[in-house]
């Protein structure tokens, strides 16, 4: 199992939940799995990671967090 | 000064002379605006004078008959780009917003903001040529401030701007984009808890990048339709997309040759002028050159945000955090994506606080599109926090590093924005401080000492390197990334170490779109981390050939060879060691030439953490600020070269001292920006500053294989609450608003009955 920590930006699609935990092992099978427990979620998420992460594999027991962008100068 | 944890290097940590230097010094390297090419023109940019207004027509046929004028583009020649956050690498952006940015089409949002631009074969006729074209305006009420422009009659610069973040989501158009939120733990629960509560409110203002080499590109449309783009940027692909993208076209259609690059800090991390050039180019069917002002610079270039803060925050008798709130509102500039959520997690992540309720709002208002620069967001929300910080200390009677000490975060920590750190030495960072002999000077009249601590997270992102050995034995590096702060010097290095050769035998290179692999900006100070990992990975698939044609010169088993010190040996001993030079020479017979090539979406960028002190001098009877003393410690992981991450610690440094005590964006009624140029934007200068001393501290990173952390930008963060804590000292004054120039200084002062 994955532990997956929601943002408040991303609670608007959880009905408040804070955490949850999911079965995923990679990070693409991990927003498929949400978006079917939280319908639009997984959109909110993909749109911002693009392809960058989709296929990184999430070993058993991570913590996810779902993050603004962050870019550098 | 360095303090070093483990293993010693034979090259990695040395001090080589950087491979351009000797152009460099010498005025021979080649900069954005050195090209010239055969039938070239010179373009230039029309700029709105309103910082506000709708384009009712634009009437370019007089420029056109004009004399020397071979083309004219307005926004009708770029396709309008539907709204799409993406970008090329880290660089996210929305589309739309870039198009509109390059070239205004039916508004004009800021001074400065580009809506035509003409190709003439002189600078001369290429300006007069932009007089003769008529634009019918109608001005519109415009709004820069960050709090009237949030107020409900503001002027409205998108009516289809609806704030996401918001739930329920608004009924109706506003200036405020998104609202970020970090909501963790019990946030009345950590104020009840705590003894000493202070609370305060900040204004900065926005500062630009200020780099020295304003932009400049020279385009060229060929005959088979593709462009070659030469110009000055923090990452030529970066280029390449952005460019294709706002015309229309395939990436492949252009290639970017990069040009040394003379400053960036952030401020070229997208593009202005180069789809612009290219156009023209295309019309024309000759070369383009635009180079900008630095009126320009100032007047159409991300600055970066201004913003408008409160925070709170709760701390028990015994110095320990707990809970910390507040609500950050910041300058996106005429379109959304200010930094804002980036301040917000920055704020307090070099401390260990489980109650946290954090606002960011990002604000749209009628000045240039902000830009990233060096750790952006993170400077202005540290400003605040750390100078808070700073107060709370004060009233439990504690020294400053001592109360950062016992909230510092460490291994195991849960930082404020949510994941958990991993090695970090931010606590390494306060003690080297502490322990430094600048802490214990003592001070004379209306002098003070100020500390403050930052943090920055560093990135990794995608890179790739081709290494070549040469027939001499010698090698050449080729990578992607721009080298703004000394990056050929740290790859070759680092291929140095790998390969067992001299460093000078060594050539870095920073090659075209089209001659090494796709790679990211040089941002996030990510370069030495993830390019140099790149770089690695192609030396051992270097070194691992070498290896197998020496087996196969020796006809034993590649497992009996060894490479050491640049030469392959048999583990018996009893063969002759080849060097690389041998084999390279040999290299047609033991499979053709000796190359290889390797790419990388680099992880584990470990996080950056910077502790500073400072002293000042307050002049009672100007308010000038004089600073007399700098001490900067930073967790570079592992310095390859120590005289570039000090320059990098030292910069950044600078810069902030600049932010403090003088730079600002000053604007008259009308939105028109007042000191576009460096004689009224007063940068510091090298008589303005000590010499800023420096403390490298290597605490390795986990995620690299020599331990790199980026070092480029956390060294911006602490200065500006440095700076107002040692000035608080001084006068006993806090000053909350920035730039804390002689005027602001002067009215405390006297607001202090001094």
């Amino acid at each position: 199992m994955v532990r997956v920590i929601f943002g408040s930006a991303l609670r608007q699609y959880t009905g408040g939940v804070e955490e949850v935990e999911i079965e995923a092992t990679t990070v693409r099978s991990l927003i498929n799995a949400l978006d079917r427990r939280f319908p639009g979620l997984g959109g909110a998420i993909d749109g911002h990671i693009k392809t960058d992460a989709l296929y990184e594999r999430v070993p058993e027991g991570s913590e996810v967090h779902c993050l603004p962008p962050i870019g550098g100068g | 000064m360095t303090v070093t944890a483990t293993p010693s290097y034979k090259w990695v940590g040395t001090r080589p002379v950087r491979h351009d230097g000797l152009e460099k010094v010498t005025g021979r390297a080649r900069y954005g605006a050195d090209l010239n090419l055969p039938g070239m023109l010179i373009g230039a940019v029309l700029r709105s004078p309103h910082p506000h207004a709708r384009i009712l027509s634009i009437d370019t046929s007089a420029a056109e008959a004009m004399e020397g004028v071979r083309a004219v583009v307005t926004g009708a020649d770029f396709p309008i780009l539907e709204s799409e956050q993406g970008g090329s690498g880290e660089e996210y952006v929305d589309f739309r917003d870039l198009c509109h940015n390059v070239m205004a089409r039916d508004k004009v949002l800021y001074e400065g903001h580009a809506l035509a631009a003409v190709a003439a074969t002189s600078r001369r006729e290429a300006l007069a040529a932009l007089a003769a074209i008529k634009v019918d305006y109608e001005v519109l009420p415009h709004v820069i401030d960050v709090d009237r422009a949030m107020a409900p009659d503001a002027p409205i610069l998108h009516e289809d701007m609806i704030t996401e973040g918001v739930d329920p989501v608004p009924d109706e158009p506003s200036n405020v984009a998104s609202r970020y939120v970090i909501d963790r733990g019990d946030i009345e629960k950590g104020f009840a808890e705590a003894d000493v509560i202070v609370e305060r409110e900040f204004v900065t203002q926005p500062v630009h990048q200020g780099y020295i080499e304003p932009h400049a590109v020279v385009a060229d449309v060929g005959q088979d339709g593709k462009a070659t783009v030469f110009c000055s940027s923090q990452g030529h692909f970066m280029v390449r997309s952005f460019t294709a993208l706002l015309l229309g076209w395939e990436p492949s259609r252009v290639k970017v040759i990069p040009a040394e690059i003379g400053g960036g800090f952030g401020g070229k991390t997208t593009v202005y002028v180069e789809p612009v050039a290219t156009r023209l180019s295309q019309k024309a069917g000759r070369p383009v050159k635009i180079v900008m002002t630095r009126d320009e610079v100032f007047r159409a270039t991300g600055p970066t945000s201004g913003s408008k803060i409160r925070l709170k925050v709760g701390a028990t008798s015994d110095g320990k955090l707990t809970a910390v709130e507040g609500s950050m509102a910041y300058q996106a500039g005429a379109f959304k994506g200010s930094p804002v959520s980036l301040g917000c997690m920055c704020a307090f992540a070099p401390y260990s606080v489980e109650n946290v309720l954090l606002e960011g709002l990002d604000v749209v208002v009628n000045m240039p599109k902000v830009a990233a620069y060096r750790a952006p967001g993170a400077p202005m929300a540290s400003f605040a926090s750390e100078t808070l910080l700073d107060e709370v200390a004060e009233q439990l009677g504690m020294d400053p590093l001592e109360f950062r000490l016992r909230n510092a975060a460490e291994e195991g920590v849960r930082a404020v924005y949510g994941p958990i750190f991993k090695r970090i030495g931010f606590i390494e960072t306060v003690e080297a401080v502490r322990d430094h002999p600048h802490y214990s000077i003592e001070l004379g009249p209306n002098q003070g000492r100020g500390v403050a601590s930052g943090f920055w997270f560093n990135f990794g992102g995608s890179s790739s390197a081709t290494v070549h050995i040469n027939e001499d034995g010698t090698a050449s590096v080729l990578t992607g990334s721009p080298d703004i702060g000394g990056s050929r010097a740290s790859m070759a290095l680092m291929a140095a170490e790998e390969l067992g050769i001299d460093v000078y035998d060594i050539s870095p290179i920073v090659s075209d779109t089209e001659s090494v692999g796709y790679t990211d900006v040089t941002g996030g100070s990510r370069v030495t981390h993830a390019t140099g990992m790149a770089v690695i990975d192609a030396c051992r698939n270097v070194v691992a050939d070498l290896r197998a044609r020496a087996a196969m010169v020796w006809d034993v088993d590649v497992e009996e060879v060894e490479w050491v010190d640049g030469r392959a040996q048999h583990v018996s001993g009893d063969r002759a060691p080849m060097t690389t030079k041998d084999l390279a020479i040999d290299a047609a017979g033991t499979g053709g030439p000796i190359t290889s090539s390797a790419a990388v979406n680099a992880r584990g960028a470990g996080a950056a953490f910077s502790t500073q002190v400072c002293d000042v001098e307050v002049d009672p009877e100007t308010g000038a600020v004089k600073i007399l003393r700098y001490t900067t410690a930073q967790d570079a992981g592992r310095a390859i070269h120590p005289s570039y991450v000090e320059g990098q610690m030292q910069g950044g440094v600078a810069q902030g001292i600049g932010w403090a005590l003088n730079e600002e964006y000053i604007f008259d009624d009308g939105g028109t920006m007042e000191n576009a140029g460096f004689l009224d934007y007063r940068m510091p200068v090298a008589s303005d500053l000590p010499m800023i001393d420096t403390v490298i501290v290597e605490v390795p990173n986990p995620g690299h294989p020599y331990g790199v952390r980026g070092v480029g930008e956390v060294g911006i963060v602490p200065p500006m609450a440095a700076v107002a804590n040692a000035i608080h000292d001084a006068t006993g004054l806090r000053l909350s608003e920035l730039p804390m120039s002689p005027v602001k200084v002067l009215a405390a002062i006297g607001a202090n009955g001094g």
